[in-house]
């Protein structure tokens, strides 16, 4: 396809990695076929919002479904899984200085993704596939559909064995010493647990498709429900996996954040495998089809030990950041690591909010709704798509934008375009989404459901009378959906100019500022040559267990109130309700 | 004796398992103490708690539950509105609802403070039980019939609320439930005039 380069391997300017270049076409045109399907679906989400937003509702009924089917797919599917291609390609090859497996059959993985989603995109715009993303059975999408969704699942998983194998390679060829880098390592769990994810794909899209071209007489839609979730359910421990790997790779770029201990972390990411929620139980919790046991055991297998994954590695990140600071000579007290870290960086903004809102808010609410009877008063409500913006979105899109700004010149070789607008954009769209997150999960709490085009009735034979709160909370998501929306186009005007238009960066000269490059790559956070020796003393036993890093054990305290207020104050509210059993 | 300081872009030499220190060591205990308090309450509300999903599951014909639910209105018939039959059970009684697309039939009367197994299912596709405004919510899957043993709490008149998309007349699905004291006072406290007069009152 593209002739070999006469010189595979380019040097990295800033960080010193061997990039192979074919590699690095890879890691581009999936990147960019994320931002592609980023716009297609900020646009979609703004004619969501100021639908869902009662005082305005722009889209008539049909197209408000259809564009919510369009926003669903191109924002969890095309977006989030084009850019971990990206991030695949990019950790298994630059990280490891290797080579990677058949670029060739790169491209043609790339080829069937882009046909797939094409595919996808030309139904639903059709009007050909009004089922929504989750197409539950007996709704019935057009053949092309199914086949649209198992096209970009095959290339999919056909990058991850690539991967793989490019980890092979790089362990056969020797192109590092020791054990991958641990952002690799994260990199390699989500990887896995993409396997997983995709074989429950093709178990219900390939029955799901010979359904819908009249060769199978029926599919069960609670045996279609139970595997799409372990379809869509696992894919958001991918999610994870991936932003995880991202705050460890952003927080040693932008801050020089150290691993405190490597069994801890790793172990982690080993327990996301290990309890990926096979069943995805949390999905299924008020459904006919199973029991009680079975969905306890399900959501949890007796420990949520996928949970305290989280709660680890929502310790060893921050406490990681603290500690590179502190190594560096930012010890004032118990903050002064955070109060002078480079908040105008923004990979390093971004990694931030990503963290805290993915953690107090997506994490919280998460398992609180996710809670087999708490579930009662949240399934199916505004709550729920008000707690999966704060994972996927805050979470997982917010560090994938960290990400991009540091991409961008490493391996785009482009100044970050816009520079001003992009030290403001992780703020706008955070903030945006916070507002977006908290009109939701309020308005949810009236009962106010989600995928519902007209919460006024107008058209209903009785009349539903929501608290006049709704309105105002309804218009609290509106606004932040204009502002969430103006952040995610921000990001894409400046990820497109600098890519098609950007000035060219190839040497960074360290201790000169530059406008339209990241601080960490200009000022690299580099450690003090006595390093080991601080650590060692500020480990000493005689300062205590808060010796090392003092402000993240406060902010893990404050989260883990907060948490626990926010589950019991649910259980509290369940009483009020009929007595179910 | 700690790891070289290092970061997550740097491979490890030698041997990484190596005892975390204190602070760690604290918070992982600390989390996992929590996490086992978030299972063990899933079970303890089985055994003390007051809303469990549980009820008993079986599959049906939707075909066989939309007659049964056909039946159960015509047995308990006191009244219509809209063009819906009002079936008021006695208590204990089995109670069918099934959605269809786009209705929820039949209306309900039921007695605060008595037991009822309710029934759902669907006649169709997937609909969403939510009952409004105390944002109880189920999923009505056809083929299955999820029975609940429930107790209304409070005597008022609520509407069912589908919250499942079903089709482009989604949201004109919703359904009503009237649930009176003891004394069958009647109950109504709703805003659109015409509905006032409507149900067996
Ligand atoms: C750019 C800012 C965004 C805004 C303002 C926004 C807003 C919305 C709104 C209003 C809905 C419809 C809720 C409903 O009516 O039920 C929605 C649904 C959804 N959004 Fe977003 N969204 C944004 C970004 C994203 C991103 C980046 C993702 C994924 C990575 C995402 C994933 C979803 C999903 C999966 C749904 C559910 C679709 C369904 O129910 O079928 N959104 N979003
Ligand atoms: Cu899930
Ligand atoms: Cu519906």
């Amino acid at each position: 396809m593209t002739a070999p380069a006469l010189h595979p391997f380019r040097t990295c300017p800033a960080t010193g990695h061997r990039i192979d270049r074919q590699a690095e076409r890879l890691v581009r045109v999936n990147a960019v076929a994320a931002v592609v399907a980023l716009l297609v679906g900020a646009i979609a989400a703004l004619l969501l919002v100021l639908t869902r937003w009662q005082a305005v509702h722009l889209l008539p009924a049909v197209w408000y479904y259809r564009i919510l089917g369009v926003h669903g797919m191109n924002m969890l599917i095309f977006f989030i899984i084009f850019f971990e291609m990206a991030v695949l390609w990019f950790a298994g090859t630059v990280l490891l200085d290797s080579r990677p497996a058949a670029p060739r059959y790169g491209w043609f993985n790339f080829a069937l993704m882009v046909s797939g989603a094409l595919l996808v995109e030309s139904m639903q715009w059709s009007g050909r596939a009004d089922v929504l993303f989750t197409s539950y059975p007996p709704l019935k999408a057009h053949p092309l559909f199914y086949l649209g969704v198992i096209l970009f699942a095959v290339g999919a998983l056909g990058v991850v064995g690539q991967f793989f194998a490019t980890l092979v390679i790089a362990k056969r060829e020797k192109t590092y010493a020791g054990s991958m880098p641990l952002v690799v390592y994260g990199a390699m769990t989500a990887a896995i647990i993409a396997v997983i994810t995709l074989v429950h794909g093709a178990a219900v899209y390939i029955p799901t498709f010979l359904w819908s071209l009249g060769l199978i007489p029926a599919v069960d839609p609670e045996v279609y429900r139970l595997l799409w979730w372990a379809l869509g359910h696992s894919s958001q421990q991918i999610n994870v996996a991936a932003m995880v790997a991202i705050w460890y790779m952003l927080g040693a770029l932008t801050v020089g954040a150290v691993v405190l201990n490597e069994k801890v972390s790793r172990s982690a990411f080993v327990l996301y495998i290990l309890f990926i929620s096979m069943a995805s139980a949390h999905h299924l919790l008020v459904d006919p089809g199973f029991g009680p046991a079975w969905k306890i055991v399900n959501t949890s297998y007796f420990m949520y030990m996928a949970v305290l994954a989280s709660m680890v590695h929502g310790f060893t990140v921050p406490a990681g950041m603290e500690l590179g600071m502190r190594l560096r000579g930012y010890t004032d007290g118990l903050f002064g690591w955070l109060r002078r870290a480079p908040w105008g960086d923004p990979g390093f903004s971004a990694l931030v909010l990503s963290v805290v809102v993915f953690g107090f808010f997506g994490g919280i609410t998460g398992v609180t709704i996710g809670t087999e009877q708490i579930n009662i008063t949240v399934h199916n409500t505004l709550r729920v798509p008000g707690h999966f913006h704060a994972t996927v979105v805050s979470g997982t899109a917010m560090s994938f934008m960290g990400a991009t700004y540091y991409l961008l010149p490493l391996v785009f070789q482009r100044k970050v375009a816009f520079w001003k607008l992009a030290k403001v954009q992780p703020y706008l769209f955070s903030l945006g989404m916070l507002m977006v997150e908290m009109g939701m999960t309020f308005a949810g709490s009236f009962g106010v459901p989600r995928r519902h085009w007209d919460i006024s009735f107008s058209q209903a034979p009785f009349d539903v009378a929501f608290s006049p709160a709704v309105d105002l909370f309804l218009a609290v998501m509106g606004i932040g959906g204009i502002l969430a929306v103006t952040g995610a186009l921000s990001f894409i005007a400046i990820a497109v100019k600098s890519v098609f238009f950007g000035e060219t960066v190839t040497e960074f000269t360290r201790g000169v500022a530059m406008e339209g490059v990241p601080q960490g790559l200009t000022h690299p956070p580099v450690h003090p040559k006595n390093a080991d020796e601080l650590n060692e003393a500020m480990h000493a036993p005689a300062r205590g267990i808060a010796g090392a890093t003092p402000g993240t054990l406060v902010l893990v305290a404050v989260f883990l109130v907060a948490f626990m207020l926010y589950y019991f104050t649910n259980w509290k509210l369940l009483t009020f309700l009929w007595k179910i059993g | 004796m700690l790891t070289k300081v290092h970061t997550g872009l740097e491979p490890v030499p030698g041997i990484w398992w190596r005892p975390a220190h204190k602070a760690e060591r604290v918070w992982v205990a600390i989390a996992f103490a929590w996490c086992m308090v978030l299972f063990a309450m899933m079970p303890l509300w089985h055994w003390k708690g007051g809303q469990n999903p549980s009820g008993t599951r079986r599959r049906v014909d939707p075909k066989a539950y939309y007659a049964r639910t056909i039946a159960f209105a015509t047995q308990y018939k006191v009244g219509e509105d809209r063009g819906l039959p009002i079936a008021a059970p006695p208590a204990g009684a089995d109670v069918y609802l099934v959605g269809l697309t786009f209705q929820w039939y039949p209306i309900l009367k039921l007695e605060r403070g008595r037991e009822y197994t309710l029934h759902l299912s669907s006649l169709d596709v997937n609909h969403g039980f939510s009952l409004f405004p105390l944002s109880v919510n189920f999923q009505v899957v056809p083929g299955y019939d999820y029975a609940l043993r429930v107790t209304p709490t409070a005597a008022g008149d609520l509407r069912i609320i589908c919250n499942e998309f079903c089709g482009i007349g989604h949201h004109t699905m919703v359904g009503r439930v009237i649930v009176v004291d003891a004394a069958d006072k009647p109950v109504a406290d709703n805003r659109r005039p015409s509905l006032l007069g409507g149900g067996a009152e």
